[in-house]
């Protein structure tokens, strides 16, 4: 059965907040509802629980679900940078846009951004068996998108975007492992080293259609071509990008 | 135009009088420096990394390992190691990797430092029988404390006091990943530790499983790859260390060959099978001392601030300032880890060339911070290139808290330094994933000489303190009244801040 907490965290440092978290879930509370949040980092660092879900009304600050392992946040504003950061499970949904190095060294669980993302986002997302992360970003991202990602599935959906929604460098530099799919098109010169364009197959659009279905879901889109339109798909140009990088003694 | 081969670093000769053709040296090395033809062991020498696995196990001594004369014209400048590197790189096109510590003729500072003793008008402690304080706390220390009085008449602290780590030597191994190393390398170290009631680092490498009952003697490492990291590897340790620099490879990240990730590093390290490991020079959440600060508090919050947070960083030119940054992020220890430092694997330019000295860092940070009146924000971790009990009493009075050892406790398990540990052949079973080479070290057995090793520097340390009439560890920290500089110019000197030879107490 849902138990519902609801703290004000107005004017409240983080630690003391994520105490009150904590202590919430400890007695078996299963919603918690944040009010009045004003940057605040830190939310849900390394808290655990499946059945746990965090509604988080105002703007987070940085590392928000940090190392979490479980519960699913809800944003309803922006947030700020690292999002998602080296999470290992659990989902993050955040109504708006969020800042550089969102769902940084992900290692499972989903990020959804409605909006748009910084710089480096995805940036070293990794998987390991049934732990395969994704980032959506419902709008465009800056530079240095996916870099070294070596595992988990990254998509950019370019919604309110006329052109290429990642249109600065480095998309995927030094990718071993994982995969980018991006509406629309994206032009050779801004593809990192490691990185290769591969065909965008029916397989690919089943396999993305479950994200996009959420996302839409989630923020209430009905955009159909969403759906249908193509999409880039980028992923390693080898297994091994450095392996010919070094000589022995 | 073909450049050819180069000469064989060593000649390897077997004495047929004394061979019993037991072919132990053929099962030794994984090279393939021995092999038998009719009765005899025949050798190729170019095989040879000198690390002696061949010699230690012919049980007739019939091997002989020297290093072969340069048949190169000699030269001063350039040398056999400069024309080799050349002739390689000329034929490759590639990065040279190399493994080990710092291979140039730089002498160590350490050597030109001399401790003081005792003699007639302040008599030296008998650490026989007087107690001696070796304890080491690692963490912050309360500027002042602060007491109370109970209602029953009992004073309590009233200090909140942050958490430290209990070491009862000043003496730590430092970082050496799984997948770098064997697991029974570290299940060797982590024992030794462990009986020692000191600590050892996990390395980048995560947590695996067999360590979990030595976990609360284990530093977690959190680095740019943040490999086998998650809220169960960050509770398990009892302090966490960010990873920022190396001293054998200042500036750049780490790379471990997908060669090595076998099933259970890839479980380990939570990357799949074979997979390169990559870990980027930065870490993508730092790009100011601010966020470094908080990536710092991230981990506390993530454990509940019940952990020390260590900083690790290179020695660099700008150490002192960089480690009063690190004092002010929130972090409990600054570990510094100078250019002599080992490495699983590194480029060799950066491995020679890139850095300062161990001594030089550590004396120009507790001065830095002493200045600034925050020495008592951070511990100090020295590290690189400690060899003996001499170069930890040493670096303990040029100011650190402790240090962490590494090429040390690996010698400790056989390793000859070879250098060769970037190849996944290590024939110690130390460097390797090869589990006919890994099952080479028996971690029940082993753990004693890592025990052995720190229990003995030690005991060493406290007869050195004695002498100098000193019977706590904490009056030896920063204490450079027991340092004098020998051979050492007036430059380095004033860094360290130590009088030379012949200069009396003020």
């Amino acid at each position: 059965m849902k138990q519902t907490r609801i703290i004000d965290a107005k004017g409240m440092h983080y630690t003391p907040l994520n105490q009150e978290i904590r202590a919430a879930v400890k007695e078996g509370v299963t919603e918690i509802i944040l009010e009045n949040v004003n940057g605040q980092r830190f939310i849900g660092n390394g808290l655990r629980g499946e059945d746990v879900t965090i509604i988080i009304n105002g703007v987070p600050g940085g590392d928000l679900g940090m190392f979490m392992s479980g519960p699913t946040c809800i944003v309803h504003a922006n947030a700020e940078h690292a999002p998602g950061n080296t999470m290992d499970s659990g989902e993050i949904f955040i109504h708006g846009t969020a800042g550089d190095a969102v769902a940084h060294s992900m290692r499972g669980g989903e990020v959804y951004v409605r909006d748009s993302i910084g710089y480096r986002g995805g940036i070293h997302m990794k998987e390991y068996k049934d732990k395969c992360p994704a980032l959506i970003v419902g709008g465009g991202t800056r530079a240095f998108l996916g870099e070294y990602m070596a595992g988990g599935i990254l998509i950019v959906l370019g919604r309110g975007k006329d052109k290429t929604p990642v249109d600065e460098r480095g998309v995927g530099t030094g990718i071993h492992g994982g995969e980018l799919f991006i509406r629309g098109e994206v032009p050779n010169h801004l593809l990192g080293i490691g990185a290769a364009k591969k065909p965008f197959t029916e397989d690919d659009r089943e396999k993305i259609r479950p994200y996009i279905e959420k996302y839409c879901r989630e923020f209430n889109v009905d955009e159909p071509e969403l759906f249908t339109d193509e999409y880039v798909h980028i992923g390693p140009s080898s297994a091994r990008p450095f392996a010919g990088k070094y000589c022995w003694e | 135009m073909p450049i050819g081969s180069v000469p064989p670093k060593y000649k390897v000769t077997i004495d047929n009088d004394l061979c019993m053709l037991c072919e132990r040296c053929i099962e030794n090395c994984p090279y393939g420096t021995f092999r038998r033809e009719g009765n005899k062991i025949m050798t190729f020498s170019r095989a040879c990394t000198g690390c002696h696995r061949c010699v230690a196990m012919c049980p007739r001594d019939a091997i002989d390992i020297e290093e072969k004369p340069v048949d190169y014209r000699t030269h001063p400048v350039w040398t056999r190691e400069a024309r080799e590197a050349i002739y390689n790189q000329a034929q490759s096109g590639k990065i040279i990797l190399t493994g080990m510590g710092n291979t140039l003729n730089v002498p160590p500072i350490f050597d030109r430092l001399l401790l003081d003793a005792c003699q007639v008008t302040n008599p030296s402690i008998d650490p026989l029988r007087e107690p001696m304080e070796l304890r080491t706390y690692i963490g912050k220390k309360p500027r002042q404390i602060s007491v109370k009085k109970t209602a029953e008449g009992d004073i309590d602290l009233a200090t909140q006091l942050a958490p430290n780590l209990k070491c009862e030597t000043p003496i730590m191994i430092g970082h050496m990943s799984y997948g770098a190393i064997s697991l029974n390398a570290q299940r060797s170290m982590a024992r030794g530790a462990a009986e020692e009631g000191t600590f050892m680092g996990t390395g980048e490498g995560g947590l695996h499983k067999s360590l979990y009952p030595y976990q609360d003697n284990m530093i977690v490492q959190i680095a740019s790859g943040r490999f086998g990291v998650d809220i169960d590897y960050l509770e398990r340790g009892a302090a966490i260390e960010i990873k920022i620099g190396q001293g054998a490879k200042p500036g750049i990240g780490g790379h471990l060959p997908g060669e090595k990730v076998d099933e259970k590093v890839s479980k380990t390290r939570m990357i799949p099978l074979y997979s390169d490991a990559i870990s980027p020079a930065p870490h993508h959440d730092i790009y100011s001392i601010e966020d470094l600060s908080q990536l710092v508090r991230s981990l506390k919050e993530a454990t509940e601030w019940k952990k020390p947070v260590f900083v690790k960083i290179a020695a660099v030119h700008n150490v002192a300032a960089i480690a009063a940054g690190i004092a002010r992020s929130s972090a409990d220890a600054v570990v510094i880890d100078g250019f002599r430092g080992g490495t699983g694997s590194a480029p060799r330019v950066f491995r020679d060339h890139v850095g300062i000295p161990i001594e030089a860092a550590i004396a120009a940070v507790d001065q830095k911070l002493n200045k600034q009146g925050i020495r008592n924000e951070v511990s100090i971790i020295a590290s690189g290139g400690i060899r003996d009990s001499a170069d930890v009493t040493k670096a303990i009075a040029l100011g650190a808290d402790s240090v962490y050892i590494g090429t040390a406790a690996l010698v400790s398990l056989g390793c000859r330094v070879c250098g060769s540990c970037y190849r996944n052949m290590c024939p110690w079973g130390i460097a390797t994933q090869r589990e006919d080479l890994t099952a080479r070290i028996d971690p029940d057995i082993m753990y004693k000489n890592v025990s052995n090793l720190i229990h003995g520097w030690t005991l060493e340390i406290a007869e050195l303190m004695g002498a100098a009439g000193i019977n706590s560890i904490e009056s030896l920290r920063g204490n450079r009244d027991r340092l004098r500089g020998y051979m050492l110019d007036e430059n380095i000197l004033s860094v360290l801040d130590v009088k030379t030879v012949g200069a009396g107490a003020e």
